[in-house]
């Protein structure tokens, strides 16, 4: 026990979390943590909009795997954290957001909660739907526990954001502080053991299964099940499919790996998907961009899921076998129950995956010097380091980057999955850096998605983070542009960007590096000097506006209706 | 989409400020529709029992179920069977008494429907009934033809019958 105000308990909680880097924008309403953050050696990193504090936590906390914090002030300041915790809630980050509120009681001032004061939001109302859980602090002495809690709840589980409103008033306060060890909450207790039974069942249908085929989601990266999954594949000889949040939980490399599904997945993916006659589902919930119109998707599969979160289970689709468990644990378990029974031989099956995937496989061509994106994807991952951390913004690039920039290894590949955050991959990217600093980052961009946040090109100078932005610059909100023209007849709105900057010129107005090259061969070595450069490095290629992703299954269509153009 | 139909859900949660709220959030972001909710303190002290009826099917009431556990201020939450399950209402109700006949035909079907008047005055009878919905329903179609001057219903609480229960251990 000892005798603190709130802003110093919640620092000291903090210290106590193992936290070292936080993302923010200081304002009226946070002052006093920020006061005793100064001499606290915790790292701030001062970003300049508190969407990128929110997205560089999130991409902290998938590069490491553990939680990312971002803080903001009261009002602005926190409802511009909100794309941002929206973002991590979608994608089951654990970011741990931290906002002023105006005063929870104040004598002879409207400086107060629910009297409209300056910079006022309701926070907790604005970001229930989008947190894991949220407080409020009402009592400075609430603070340690609630650190605590948050920590525990933001981590466990199935991991997600959880925000802390900290009414200024209370941050002055002094209070006994009590810093338990302890946990207990009445309505949280996270399941993670597989039932034995389940586990038994879903065992059998694998031996079983004639044509089996492993979907694995997000849900194998976060409780970091890569290598049970792939003992387990190697065992049953089944192939693997993953989701855009999987990429990179088996390397992608692997002669079972059959890349993403969905409506920009591969061709190899979503044929043999359709075929399996048991899906074996880890770690996803089956969002609509994967699995392509539901009626449709593997009707003559028995499908197992196993997921944390119950609330997965039969919501989008009808499960034969449920598992509510961790993934490695899960993956673990059926692994021990097979280890002795499986022969991990040639099977017929394996040997149709083998010849599907040559069949499917993705030559590109190479148009001589022609900027094409398949190739610039193929070429970039021959040049950067094969543990390099590639983000990606939202639209066209993140699709090309789904199908043919390959990843080993997974927590190396961050995109915004559910939410489709444009202006995500660059502060992710930031967030990443400053996790794994001697990891080369990448964030794989467009232009209409850099613009959405690139003034924090000003924060890897100043605090000196160097990663490197890819623009596939096509002038265009490209992916809006290639549905306009596959499905409302070339007739373009809103879609031209006419005024992009020169990004070059941009990035060297803010002391990064900028180029633009107009051949591959240029491309390359921009690249191969980016990878040396310690300094933030924007290369700006500029691409055709007509090019399409494909191959494309149209919205609301089943994934056997793959388009190639 | 299977048969839709009216299901009970009680719940026990903490008993604070926003809970309310993040429940009915929930219901509201989800697309499921809340019948009527009510909500009173149990013991111990911090807790609060709910009691949600939901018109859906199958599939969205196991979704219900299933995100109303994953709240966090939510410590139990349980199905009541419908045929093993007592569920009653009350409702406040203010009629027209114009005159002396009015009056006594109003106090002659309250009778029937054991109602009870706690309120009155030259001009208006107030009478609290409970009962199953049904019931209320019907007193309410009752009392139309004189004139409902307010009226105020409290929504489903139920309790399963016998030793079956929903509570904290």
């Amino acid at each position: 026990m000892a005798i603190m105000t709130g802003a110093e308990a919640l620092i000291e909680a903090l210290k106590r979390q193992k936290v070292d880097v936080i993302f923010g924008i200081i304002g009226g309403a946070t002052l006093p943590i920020y006061d005793v953050l100064l001499d606290s050696g915790i790292r701030h990193i001062l970003v300049r909009h508190e969407q990128c504090a929110a997205h560089a936590a999130d991409g902290y906390a998938r590069a490491l795997g553990r939680p990312g914090i971002c803080m903001a002030t009261s009002g602005p300041g926190a409802t511009n954290l909100v794309t941002g915790i929206a973002n991590a809630y979608m994608d089951s980050s654990p970011v741990i957001a931290l906002t002023g509120q105006v005063n929870r009681f104040s004598a002879n001032t409207a400086y107060m909660v629910g009297r409209d004061a300056f910079q006022e939001a309701d926070i907790i109302g604005i970001t229930t739907p989008i947190t894991k859980f949220n407080y409020q602090v009402t009592s400075a002495s609430e603070i340690p526990r609630i650190v605590k809690e948050a920590f525990y709840i933001a981590t466990s589980g199935r991991p997600g954001p959880v925000l802390i409103d900290l009414p200024k008033d209370l941050q002055v306060e002094k209070a006994e502080m009590e810093f338990s060890e302890q946990v207990q909450i009445g309505g949280y207790r996270p399941v993670t053991d597989p039932h034995p039974l389940q586990v038994k069942r879903a065992a059998s249908l694998l031996l079983d299964a004639e044509r089996p085929v492993v979907l694995a989601g997000g849900g194998v990266i976060l409780s970091n099940a890569s290598s049970e999954l792939l003992t387990l594949i190697e065992l049953l000889m089944a192939p693997v499919a993953t989701t855009l949040m999987g990429k990179g939980c088996i390397p992608e490399n692997h002669p079972l790996a059959l890349g993403c599904i969905g409506m920009h997945g591969s061709h190899a993916a979503n044929r043999l998907i359709l075929d399996a006659d048991v899906l074996f589902a880890v770690g996803t919930r089956f969002s609509d961009r994967s699995t392509g119109t539901l009626n449709t998707f593997c009707p003559d599969a028995k499908i197992i899921h196993v997921d944390i979160d119950a609330a997965e289970i039969g919501k989008n689709v009808d499960i034969d076998l449920p598992i509510v468990a961790d993934a490695k644990k899960a993956l673990k378990a059926i692994h021990t129950v097979i280890t002795n029974r499986a022969t991990g031989k040639e099977t017929k099956w394996a040997n149709k995956v083998k010849e599907v995937k040559e069949y499917c496989k993705d030559e590109v061509e190479s148009a001589g010097e022609e900027l094409k994106p398949p190739l610039l994807m193929k070429e970039l991952r021959k040049l950067i380091p094969e543990d390099t951390i590639a983000t990606t913004e939202v639209g066209q690039n993140q699709m090309w980057a789904s199908l043919y920039f390959k990843v080993y290894k997974p927590r190396t590949f961050i995109s915004s999955g559910g939410l489709g955050t444009m202006g995500f991959g660059f502060p992710a990217a930031i967030g990443a850096k400053v996790a794994c600093p001697d990891k080369f980052v990448v964030d794989i961009a467009g232009d209409g998605s850099f613009i959405m946040t690139g003034q924090d090109l000003a924060t890897t100078v100043a605090e000196d983070i160097p990663v490197t932005v890819i623009v596939l610059n096509n002038s265009t909100l490209g992916m809006v542009a290639q549905w306009q023209r596959l499905f409302y007849g070339r007739r373009y709105i809103s879609v031209n960007l006419a005024g992009i900057p020169d990004f070059a010129k941009w990035a060297d107005a803010f002391g990064a590096r900028g180029v633009r090259v107009s051949s591959i061969s240029e491309f390359r070595k921009s690249v191969k000097e980016a990878v040396k450069a310690d300094v933030t490095t924007v290369i700006d290629v500029p691409i055709s506006p007509e090019e399409d992703v494909f191959p494309m299954v149209p919205a609301g269509k089943s994934l056997k209706e793959m388009i190639d153009g | 989409m299977g048969e839709q139909g009216i299901h009970i859900i009680a719940a026990i949660v903490e008993h604070k400020p926003g809970v309310l709220y993040r429940v009915s959030n929930m219901f509201r972001r989800r697309n499921f529709n809340i019948e009527s909710i009510s909500v009173g303190p149990i013991e111990p002290g911090n807790l609060a029992r709910m009691t949600i009826t939901v018109n859906g099917d199958e599939k969205t009431i196991e979704q219900v179920i299933k995100q109303m556990a994953k709240l966090i201020d939510v410590i139990k939450v349980s199905r009541l069977d419908p045929a093993n399950t007592v569920t009653r209402e009350m409702a406040l109700i203010k009629v027209h008494s114009a005159n002396t006949r009015t009056r006594s035909d109003i106090i002659n079907y309250a009778n029937i429907f054991r109602a009870r008047v706690i309120d009155v005055s030259q001009e208006s009878l107030m009478m609290e009934v409970t009962g199953d919905s049904e019931k209320i329903d019907a007193f309410i179609d009752l009392m139309k033809p004189f004139g409902v001057k307010e009226l105020s219903r409290t929504g489903i609480t139920a309790l399963s019958r016998g030793m079956k229960s929903v509570r904290i251990e």
